[in-house]
């Protein structure tokens, strides 16, 4: 450590940044290793040993109190055949769409708007977007509960338009349920989509649009033919955020629905839990929270390959 | 990004064959029994200064109130022993119990709920004393119905529940019955319903009247199962119903007494006796509608008493209508048990504290604090008002009708079984046999993995 601590103030008091690129005849190749291990070793305590665990536990038939059995990949097939859970991954997917799909194009038209339109105090409209994502998941989740009452605001507003047929009781409809928390996420994603994408639009150049006007293009084209390819970037950070909000959904069915009607907005994350902690299912639970990762990390990295290709 | 991954997963490999290779979950933690002493003792006066540690959930307004009443004068009683109280909502306390009883530094005295999935569990992985030693010595055979200790006694391998050694003792009462509005049946000039059938010409007569003749708030699923036990407890053998209830072999779901008492209920859904959008609608919004003047009846536990009461004062009432046989049978149990773990440092401290909770003395404050005491109900009963209505009921069933378990008891899933079963069937997607066919599906098969 005490070399360290010389060479990094040797480098301080030479000043010169060819210097500091250059620490010494001895190759310290551990040195940038040294400077991350604190961080390194907290996010193996706490992310890595609790993964390798759960992959452990998912082999295992264990009720978190007891003995545990192996039983190989009992769990998996378990996973893959339990209907209940089949139909858990296939709500997380339509949540995808409510999370992901729906805020990035109202994003791009907001932030397309933003940003042409030159608007007086940008600021606070930013600010206002970006409200939902700063409030704590569980406040968001008791507010739209409450919305979405049968004698909530939305079905309120619906009568006074006179839309009485339309209103329902949207957290214990069969049809409906699963999309209205779905426009939850809408309402909490978009405002992270829009920022993103109104920091990638301002970086563009504005030659490029001088440009493209004088070869005579609208805004509509303008938008196709510069805007979208420029921000490429931050479009596939957004789907990627909002792509894994959407897969480990579990605070907002929680607390809105615990699952229901029936079975109908069950999701994997919540599965987890219900089996973990109220089953004591841990073996399952574990190798659930394994697929999902999986899955994770599976459609991530396509959004990538298809983001990075330019 | 891409040349972090590959040193990462080297670095996952290693560490996954290295633990899967090492020790399994549930191996060298938690505490194997220790040898229990054959000698208890009732006098734990001689006992070296120690600390009691509590974990309860009696955080409500009136239970907390009786607790912190009982504990200081436990602690009065012996200044030897301090305790140390950790408290928790029902919820939280269901889901930590089961990473802290395997703890090293487990409590001594703990609330565990009756249920397959909680105490049984709890039971069969040996981290609970059974109690019939120090039942005896301090004589709660005697002072307990039997109908309230089957709900805290499991087999030593927890395959059968309601029978074997008992593992704990409840402090109140819990009961399901019908709320109303005075005011509301008056202007409907009804009396109040004897039995199921006058019920059902109630919420005839109110329906007609433009009246929502039953709030239910069932968002949470569980809500309808306190609607649907009191009508399986009018069509439904008793011994039957504990059968399913305990989830004990010797019983079907699928007879036709069970899908009449779902037809009942499923008909009442379709005449329109519910509030709309039930399936939809909170809990505490349904109670809460009552005792604002929407609806006339709410199917509902006693628990609900207090806080109607604070809202409707002496115009709300409670009832049990008795079966077409004349008997009264309703869904209840009792509070959630307390229990001795089985790494408790000195249970003979920890029986006399669960002795001190549930003694005749304790239960008079249990009901001068708003509590339903389990034990001595009658005479401790208010003169009037909604809670003299709820310790009658509580009372009859008790002594002379028989209380039917939770449902939810009987498997460890079968919560969410019926649950999202009653939701279908109050919608209208499935017919009563398939709703009785589903509840079957889960009780047979965990009849068949219980051996």
């Amino acid at each position: 450590m005490a070399d360290v601590a010389t060479a990094g103030r040797g480098a301080a008091t030479r000043r010169g940044r060819g210097a500091a690129r250059h620490p010494g005849r001895l190759g310290r190749a551990w040195i940038p290793y040294a400077y991350l291990a604190p961080a390194l070793l907290l996010y193996g305590l706490f992310l890595l040993v609790p993964l390798v665990r759960a992959g452990q536990f998912s082999f295992f038939e264990w009720d978190g109190l007891g003995a545990s059995a192996f039983v190989g990949f009992d769990n998996y097939l378990a996973v893959v055949q339990d209907e209940r859970l089949r139909d858990a991954f296939g709500h997380a997917l339509v949540l995808v769409f409510f999370y992901a799909v729906l805020p990035l194009a109202i994003g791009l038209v907001l932030a397309a708007l933003l940003t042409r339109a030159k608007v007086r105090g940008i600021g606070f409209f930013r600010t206002i977007i970006f409200l939902p994502q700063v409030i704590a998941m569980v406040v968001v989740a008791v507010t739209w509960r409450q919305i979405y009452a049968p004698d909530g605001p939305l079905n309120g507003l619906l009568r006074l338009l006179g839309l009485d047929a339309l209103t329902t009781a949207w957290l214990g409809d069969y049809t409906w349920t699963l999309p209205a928390v779905g426009l939850i996420g809408t309402w909490v994603s978009t405002g992270l989509v829009t920022v993103l994408l109104i920091a990638g639009m301002t970086r563009v150049p504005g030659e490029l649009y001088e440009a493209v006007r004088l070869d005579g293009a609208g805004p509509v084209r303008e938008f196709f033919a510069i805007t979208l390819p420029a921000i490429r970037g931050e479009i596939t950070v957004a789907l990627t955020l909002t792509i894994v909000a959407a897969l480990k959904t579990f605070d907002l069915v929680y607390v809105t629905t615990g699952g229901g009607p029936g079975t109908s907005t069950t999701v994997p994350s919540y599965e987890v839990y219900r089996r973990a902690f109220e089953l004591g299912q841990v073996g399952e639970a574990a190798a659930i929270g394994i697929v999902l990762t999986i899955l994770v990390f599976g459609i991530t990295a396509v959004v990538n390959r298809i983001g990075d290709r330019s | 990004m891409r040349s972090f991954t590959r040193p990462a997963s080297v670095v996952v490999g290693v560490a996954l064959t290295v633990t899967l290779v090492s020790c399994a979950p549930g191996t060298g933690q938690g505490n194997a029994p220790e040898p229990q002493s054959t000698e208890i003792s009732t006098d734990i006066s001689g006992v070296d200064d120690m600390t009691l540690t509590v974990w309860d959930q009696e955080v409500r307004g009136a239970q907390n109130e009786q607790i912190e009443q009982l504990n200081a004068a436990f602690e009065e009683r012996y200044p030897n022993i301090t305790i140390e109280r950790n408290s928790q909502a029902f919820d939280d306390l269901n889901t930590t119990l089961r990473l802290a009883l395997t703890d090293n530094d487990a409590p001594d005295v703990v609330q565990a709920n009756n249920a397959r999935n909680t105490m049984g569990a709890f039971v069969a992985a040996d981290q609970l004393r059974p109690l019939d030693d120090y039942a005896d010595a301090y004589g709660w055979f005697d002072r307990y119905p039997a109908s309230i200790l089957q709900y805290s006694t499991y087999s030593d391998d927890a395959t059968v529940f309601g029978e074997g050694e008992l593992y704990g003792l409840p402090q109140t009462g819990e009961i399901v019955g019908v709320f109303y509005s005075k005011s509301k049946l008056e202007e409907l000039g009804l009396e109040v319903p004897s039995d199921w059938a006058a019920f059902d010409e109630a919420l005839a007569t109110a329906k007609s009247a433009g009246e929502i003749p039953l709030q239910l708030g069932n968002i949470e699923q569980w809500p309808a199962a306190h609607v649907f036990g009191p009508l399986q407890g009018n069509t439904v053998d008793v011994a039957d119903v504990t059968r399913l209830g305990l989830g004990n072999a010797g019983a079907s779901w699928t007879t036709p007494e069970n899908e009449q008492a779902a037809a009942a209920l499923q008909g009442w859904a379709t005449d329109g006796y519910f509030n709309d959008g039930a399936n939809g609608t909170d809990y505490d919004a349904a109670w809460q509608a009552l005792a604002a003047g929407n609806g006339v009846f709410l199917l509902g536990g006693s628990w609900l008493a207090a806080d109607l009461a604070d809202a409707m004062g002496d115009d709300l009432g409670f009832f049990l209508p008795e079966t077409d046989a004349g008997t009264l049978a309703t869904t209840g149990g009792t509070g959630v048990p307390f229990t001795i773990t089985s790494a408790a440092e000195n249970t003979d401290v920890a029986a006399a504290y669960i002795d001190f909770l549930t003694s005749d003395a304790a239960m008079e404050i249990l009901a001068e604090t708003g509590n339903l005491p389990v034990n001595r109900t009658a005479e401790l009963a208010p003169d009037s008002g909604v809670l003299a209505d709820v310790y009658t009921a509580f009372d009859a069933v008790t002594q002379g009708g028989s209380l039917l378990p939770y449902l939810d008891y009987a498997t460890p899933t079968f919560g969410e079984t019926i649950g999202s079963a009653l939701q279908d069937l109050l919608e209208g997607r499935t017919t009563p046999k398939q709703f009785t066919e589903a509840l079957e599906a889960d009780y047979a098969e965990f009849i068949d993995s219980n051996g």
